[in-house]
């Protein structure tokens, strides 16, 4: 007899960090509850489950709740073993999640955070920094379809909610290219190959919606 | 064996402290190697050239950085061994959740508690406070952060001990006399022979930090 399993995800519809868990749930086939969060006015469920963030993700497995997208992946992916999402091999897996923080920290500070702050000269400073970043991604990927490989992994779905279905809304919001098919051919690649996976599609966020609350996000920043 | 393994580090670095910790945990043979933060060797630059730090774990050519990650790849190769992370995926979640709440709380204040002056001295103060106050309550009256067992949150945290004094002498914050638990804590780690061998002198720490104020910074 199965054991009963409830699985519970807080989350926000614009936020890359609950999408990608939400990508790996539906990888490994799993059933859950999602419960959106709004950014202005957090549940008293979210604020008791995460007091020291008061962010989401919040992932609750039979009562239990574990925090931080990464920790959740990694959790989700040791929990149920089907569609591994982490590499095997402890040297690739070392790389994911190198890449990955380097995607959630510099990638994200310099590509939203900074580039909220800066004046229009500033910005074209940042999109050159930025560029620098991405091009170790983009090196990641030659010869690959995923930076997992032949399928979708832990890399694809932290690089993938992030840089094209989030930061790039962003920068199309304040008419910035940063990514160019010339410069970052196989990342560019890369994006249509994830555009074509279901359960990708499936949690990425509506492009028009998107792209004016990244303005109102980076207004937040501006202000804080 | 031990050309295999090279770790590229700084006797001072709390970050640094985990991997040496690491690796004796697992006996396993290293070959370390001194950098000069001022004058960075070309195999870190070459090793390390988005982040251009230490520490750097090199095995068999091939670099692995970010200490964290460092120490769950020496745990996933060498499993046997004083095993690092619970088998556990729950507890395994909660280990590596309070290793990325002290990476991401202590960098910034621990920084400025001994390179500023003011008040961007006392901001860090009580920033650092605070996560001395959480990761306290956490710890609870467990004998280590993880229960019974001595493992990656202890590992996180125990090289900052070689700080205290520092942070004490040259930021005036009270840690000893606030955090008996941590500190008890602390004394229980260093009872291990990888945290005795990892961890500097605090005394040699809080010389070179002074040192580095007055003549670098131009401090005092």
């Amino acid at each position: 007899m199965a054991e009963k399993e409830e699985v519970k995800l807080l989350g926000i519809w614009a936020s890359p960090f609950s999408r990608r868990v939400e990508m790996a749930l539906k990888l490994k086939g799993i059933p859950y509850e999602y419960v959106e969060e709004i950014l202005e006015n957090k549940s008293p469920l979210l604020l008791a489950l995460n007091p020291i963030h008061k962010k989401v993700p919040v992932l609750v497995h039979n009562g239990k709740t574990i925090l931080e997208s990464h920790v959740i992946l990694e959790y989700i992916d040791e929990t149920w073993p089907q569609n591994p999402i982490l590499p095997q091999d402890p040297y690739e897996r070392s790389k994911a999640r190198f890449f990955a923080k380097l995607v959630d920290e510099q990638i994200m500070n310099v590509g939203f955070i900074s580039m909220a702050r800066a004046d229009e000269k500033g910005r074209e400073v940042l999109a050159e920094q930025e560029r620098e970043l991405i091009m170790y991604l983009e090196k990641e990927l030659v010869g690959k379809d995923y930076f997992g490989g032949k399928t979708v992994g832990f890399l694809d779905f932290v690089a993938g909610s992030l840089i094209p279905f989030c930061l790039e809304r962003g920068w199309e919001g304040i008419g910035l290219e940063v990514i160019t098919e010339e410069k970052f051919p196989e990342f560019k690649r890369w994006v249509r190959n994830l555009e074509k996976v279901e359960i990708v599609k499936d949690c990425v966020p509506p492009r028009e919606e998107h792209v004016e609350h990244m303005n109102y996000m980076a207004e937040r920043v501006r202000s804080s | 064996m031990a050309e295999e393994i090279i770790l590229l580090d700084y006797w001072a670095s709390m970050f640094g402290m985990r991997t040496r910790i690491a690796l004796e945990e697992k006996g396993v043979k290293y070959e370390y190697r001194e950098e000069d933060l001022s004058n960075k060797s070309p195999l870190l630059l070459e090793m390390n050239p988005i982040h251009k730090k230490i520490p750097v774990l090199i095995h068999k050519g091939k670099p692995i950085c970010e200490s964290i990650i460092q120490v769950q790849y020496i745990d996933e190769l060498w499993p046997d061994t004083n095993p690092i992370l619970p088998s556990d995926p729950y507890q395994r979640a909660q280990a590596r959740f309070w290793a990325d709440y002290i990476d991401k709380k202590t960098y910034v204040p621990c920084k400025a508690l001994w390179s500023e002056t003011g008040e961007k001295q006392e901001a860090a103060k009580m920033e650092f406070t605070e996560v001395l106050k959480t990761l306290e309550s956490e710890l609870g009256d467990k004998k280590f952060f993880g229960g019974n067992e001595f493992g990656l949150v202890d590992i996180a945290f125990i090289g900052f001990y070689s700080w205290f004094r520092t942070y004490e002498e040259v930021a005036n914050l009270t840690i000893v006399a606030k955090f008996p638990k941590l500190i008890s804590w602390a004394q229980r780690c260093l009872k291990r022979e990888s945290v005795a061998k990892a961890l500097p002198d605090s005394d040699k720490v809080l010389k070179s930090v002074s040192d580095h104020r007055k003549i670098v910074l131009g401090i005092d």
